[in-house]
């Protein structure tokens, strides 16, 4: 049967026009189109962050910001970047995308959907206006640990319900999500036929669900600590501050795995394509994506070794951590397995994939290294850990989303990008990202806390060079807006299947798609699957 | 200009800024972690070192046969693409011997952290608290106790437009008025906790870090084989003036300790009179501006101005014009980001602050404030 009898309006591709195209947007495409827009601004909100705390540690001694405020930009960077730019973003491709890749005509809940988005920009007012309020923004280190997240003012309330709100977004999208690809897949696309990027989604999507209400019930209790005499966090009312820390690693560990697996889907269809050859390990692909999953609800503690757990514990969550290197060592495997023997070309989303690929291993040896329990009680709140997660977050998860972004942008577009600008944003980005990151496990292991708005003079050097290449990198990333910019507003036509490896039912749209992706379902072959 | 010039020029730019960076100091590179002076920070080293050997070879050998694969499968080289797709065989492989490669590290990890974890047998104990921003040391056996904070020196310099230069002060930000003292070849118990909110108790010499946990107290155990002067922060985030809170240790000999701790008993005996008599205004304001100089000016500032949204003035507040209980109460008791000094501070020092704070600046109340208004306000 035909959907285009349901969407009778819109058979010829007559889009709603003016702002209400955007307000009451139902559509997929329009929807992805804000959640990444909005990713990209919320991404300079907290890169700019990045550079005050950046400025203020180029040399010892303090010289832009109070020591407060300087908390306060820590806090809120890994807040903005964290829900405003990473997820969206993940959440931006994945409507784009998910209803391409599966053969239907849009998310099984497009008016959730637009409310899904619509809660972002409100849930960041909130969360950013706390700037403006006595006692300033939050300042407590993003983690919220109690008793210190409870002394500030007013901005606390502010803090709290910006994220029940970005949750509630959270849990809607992801909801969606799954209700699209295990309703409206074509026929004959069955679950081990959908593309990896599909499946990846689907597992955040479920870790989503898991996760988000046990944050949203450890802040209200926060919450209810500061303003209604409870005492769920406070020892002298009988509760236990590290009962917080155990929820918050309960979401805050899976929310990890939130944030990278989106990117590993993404490195799982460019990796193809560029290779000319099918993706390695299909199967063991799906299977390690789910165990990392499962196996992330398990290891939660080793964000809090030198809290003072018993030793049956403290072991129990090594092992578990150890464990973990097992199936994302498989991914690597798996991915490298796929390049080799292919016929290999270095477009800019391939260099991003690689550049993802060996900078993200990086980060995943050092989290081994801090797995080891005894060899954590030093590196634990070091800047070891700060190079380690940026290790694993900027080119690992941001490199995945903008090599996905290098992808699709042409299809979605229907123009190709400027090719040349691309290479250059990407081998500035990872030049100055090395800069940036890699002195810092120096600066760790040398005995640097993070979190320090001034340090000791021994650490001047390094310092001054991570904030060199801080600054070229942030100035890096104006490439990549001007990229998108120019792509946008024209230049050469994209050719339906964009690349010449690439497989996979959105390739069998035209670039740029028409509004209602399949309005019949499409033919599953053996081409098309898996890819 | 064409792409790879560009990139010769980016790329040169960042040499020439790198190289201009580094300076001098080019031999003065702290890059690994310390050995240590305890036999626990001793394994924790070795445990580091062969980790950091393991992920290395593991990604000398992935990243080489990347590399190999980048460098010949590529489609200028005229390369094929191969249509293989899966291998159950290699999945088995690349899934067992990253098992026991990790089964390998996790054996001489556990026996290191089984090692860590025995406190028993102590000679001492030490009991280590963390207050916003400052250590509080407790000799449990021998009835010595005090505050550890921040040194002057740094404390002057790391203030905003201080105008001194952090190079010119020794140990900038890793000094302290007065150390810890501990005795060399000796096992000392030490516990943690905290009065206000959580800290990380953490000397790298050691090997190791603990929180300091309010309502909780966590054991720990050392053993410090050579004499010296060893160096710490505070690691986990506690507020504004998390980064100025230092730990500093001096190690000495068994005699150097016992000689010491006579000392100490001693100086304590006398610190502790005086809360019970009538003191004058004069004294109360010069012991005041000592104690608000340690104690509140980093959040109120010098001169009482504050910070605007943030920090109350308390220069013209409406409080420290107002009624002396409340002044007094909040001083105490806390609110908000203001810690709880009840605590922290002897009814002497709170008495003078209170009084320094009511006429400085263009407060003038004329109040006198005795410590026993404080001892009942308590």
């Amino acid at each position: 049967m035909s959907y285009a009898a349901v969407h009778e309006d819109d058979h010829h591709d007559h889009k709603p026009t003016g702002i209400g195209r955007w307000l009451f947007s139902t559509n997929h495409k329009d929807i992805g189109t804000m959640y990444l827009v909005f990713a990209l601004i919320m991404f300079f909100v907290g890169g700019a962050m990045a550079m005050v705390i950046r400025a203020e540690l180029f040399q010892p001694g303090l010289q832009y910001v109070d020591p407060q405020f300087f908390n306060s930009m820590t806090t809120v960077h890994a807040l903005v970047m964290i829900f405003g730019a990473l997820m969206p973003a993940g959440v931006g491709l994945a409507n784009w995308m998910i209803p391409m890749m599966i053969g239907a005509p849009d998310m099984a809940m497009p008016r959730m959907n637009n409310m899904s988005f619509w809660i972002l920009p409100f849930a960041f007012a909130l969360l950013l206006s706390t700037f403006f309020m006595q006692g300033g923004a939050p300042a407590g280190g993003w983690t919220m640990y109690p008793p210190l997240v409870l002394q500030l003012g007013d901005g606390f309330p502010f803090l709290i319900f910006a994220i029940h709100f970005l949750g509630l977004s959270s849990i809607m999208g992801a909801i969606n999500i799954i209700a699209t690809v295990f309703n409206m897949r074509a026929p004959h696309m069955g679950f081990m036929k959908l593309p990896l990027f599909v499946w990846t989604w689907i597992i955040t999507a479920f870790l989503l669900i898991a996760a988000m209400p046990v944050f949203a019930g450890a802040v209200t209790m926060l919450l209810t600590d500061k303003y209604f005499g409870t005492a769920f966090f406070d020892a002298a009312g009988g509760g236990d501050p590290v009962m917080f820390q155990h929820l918050f690693w309960f979401f805050g560990h899976p929310e990890v795995y939130i944030l990278v697996l989106p990117s590993f889907g993404v490195i799982s269809q460019i990796i193809p394509t560029f290779s000319r050859k099918p993706l390695f390990g299909y199967v063991s692909m799906v299977y390690a994506t789910a165990s990392i999953a499962f196996l992330s609800f398990f290891v939660w503690a080793h964000h809090m070794f030198t809290v003072g757990m018993p030793l049956a514990g403290e072991l129990f969550f090594m092992y578990a951590t150890m464990a973990i290197a097992v199936p994302t060592g498989v991914k690597i495997f798996n991915w490298m397995a796929t390049m080799w023997k292919g016929s290999m070309t270095f477009e800019t989303p391939m260099l991003f994939a690689i550049g993802f690929l060996i900078m993200f291993s990086i980060g995943g040896f050092t989290g081994l290294m801090m797995g080891i329990t005894p060899v954590d009680f030093q590196y634990h709140d070091t800047y070891f850990i700060v190079a380690h997660f940026h290790y694993i977050i900027v080119p690992g998860i941001i490199f995945g989303l903008m090599g996905g972004i290098y992808y699709w942008l042409p299809k979605w577009s229907g123009h190709m990008y400027d090719e040349k600008l691309g290479k250059l944003h990407f081998w500035l980005s990872t030049i100055s990202v090395n800069v940036l990151f890699f002195p810092m496990h120096f600066l760790g292991l040398a005995g640097m806390p993070r979190r320090i708005p001034d340090y000791s003079v021994q650490f001047t050097d390094w310092n001054q060079i991570v904030s060199i290449g801080g600054f070229v990198f942030g100035l890096s990333q104006l490439i990549f807006v001007w990229v998108v910019i120019k792509c946008v507003r024209g230049g050469e036509k994209a050719t339906d299947q964009v690349w010449e490896g690439a497989h996979g039912l959105e390739f069998t749209l035209p670039s740029p798609p028409p509004f209602h992706s399949f309005t019949t379902p499409p033919e599953v072959t053996e081409e098309t699957a898996h890819s | 200009m064409s792409v790879i010039k560009l990139k010769q020029t980016v790329l040169a730019v960042i040499a020439v800024s790198l190289f201009l960076a580094s300076g001098t100091a080019l031999a003065d590179y702290a890059l690994n972690l310390t050995e240590g002076v305890t036999p626990t920070s001793h394994e924790v080293y070795e445990l580091h070192m062969v980790i950091l050997y393991i992920v290395t070879a593991i990604g000398v050998v992935v990243f080489g046969v990347m590399g190999w694969s980048i460098f010949h499968h590529r489609k200028s080289k005229g390369a094929v693409a191969h249509q293989f797709h899966h291998s159950t065989m290699t999945e088995i492989i690349w899934t067992t011997v990253p098992i026991l490669i990790l089964v390998g590290i996790a054996v001489p990890a556990t026996k290191t952290l089984i090692l860590m974890e025995e406190t028993g047998d102590a000679e001492m104990t030490i009991k280590v608290t963390g207050y916003q921003w400052k250590w509080k040391y407790d000799y449990l056996d021998e009835g010595i106790s005090f505050f550890s904070a921040l040194h002057q020196d740094s404390n002057e310099a790391r203030q905003m437009d201080s105008g001194i230069d952090p190079n010119t002060i020794e140990n900038y930000l890793l000094e302290v008025d007065k150390p810890l003292v501990l005795p060399v070849e000796t096992k000392i118990r030490i516990l943690t906790t905290a009065a206000d909110v959580i800290h990380a108790w953490w000397v790298p010499d050691l090997g190791w870090k603990r929180d300091a946990i309010p309502g909780f107290i966590n054991d720990n155990w050392t053993y410090i084989e050579e004499p010296g002067v060893y160096r710490g922060q505070c690691a986990e985030l506690c507020g504004k003036d998390h980064g100025y809170m230092p730990i500093v240790l001096n190690a000495v000999s068994k005699e150097e300790y016992a000689a010491w701790v006579e000392e100490q008993k001693a100086e304590q005996i006398e610190a502790a009179s005086g809360s019970d008599r009538e003191w004058s205004m004069d004294e109360l304001m010069e012991r005041g501006k000592a104690v608000y100089a340690a104690n509140c000016a980093s959040c109120h500032l010098a001169e009482g101005q504050g910070v605007e949204g943030i920090f109350p003035a308390l220069n013209g507040s409406a409080m420290v014009n107002g009624p002396v209980s409340e002044h007094v109460n909040i001083v105490l008791n806390g609110k908000n980001m203001m810690p709880v000094f009840k605590a922290q501070l002897n009814d002497v020092d709170i008495a003078a602050a209170v009084t320094y704070e009511r006429n400085s600046w263009d407060n003038s109340t004329g109040d006198v404030i005795q410590p026993s208004v404080v001892k009942i306000a308590r």
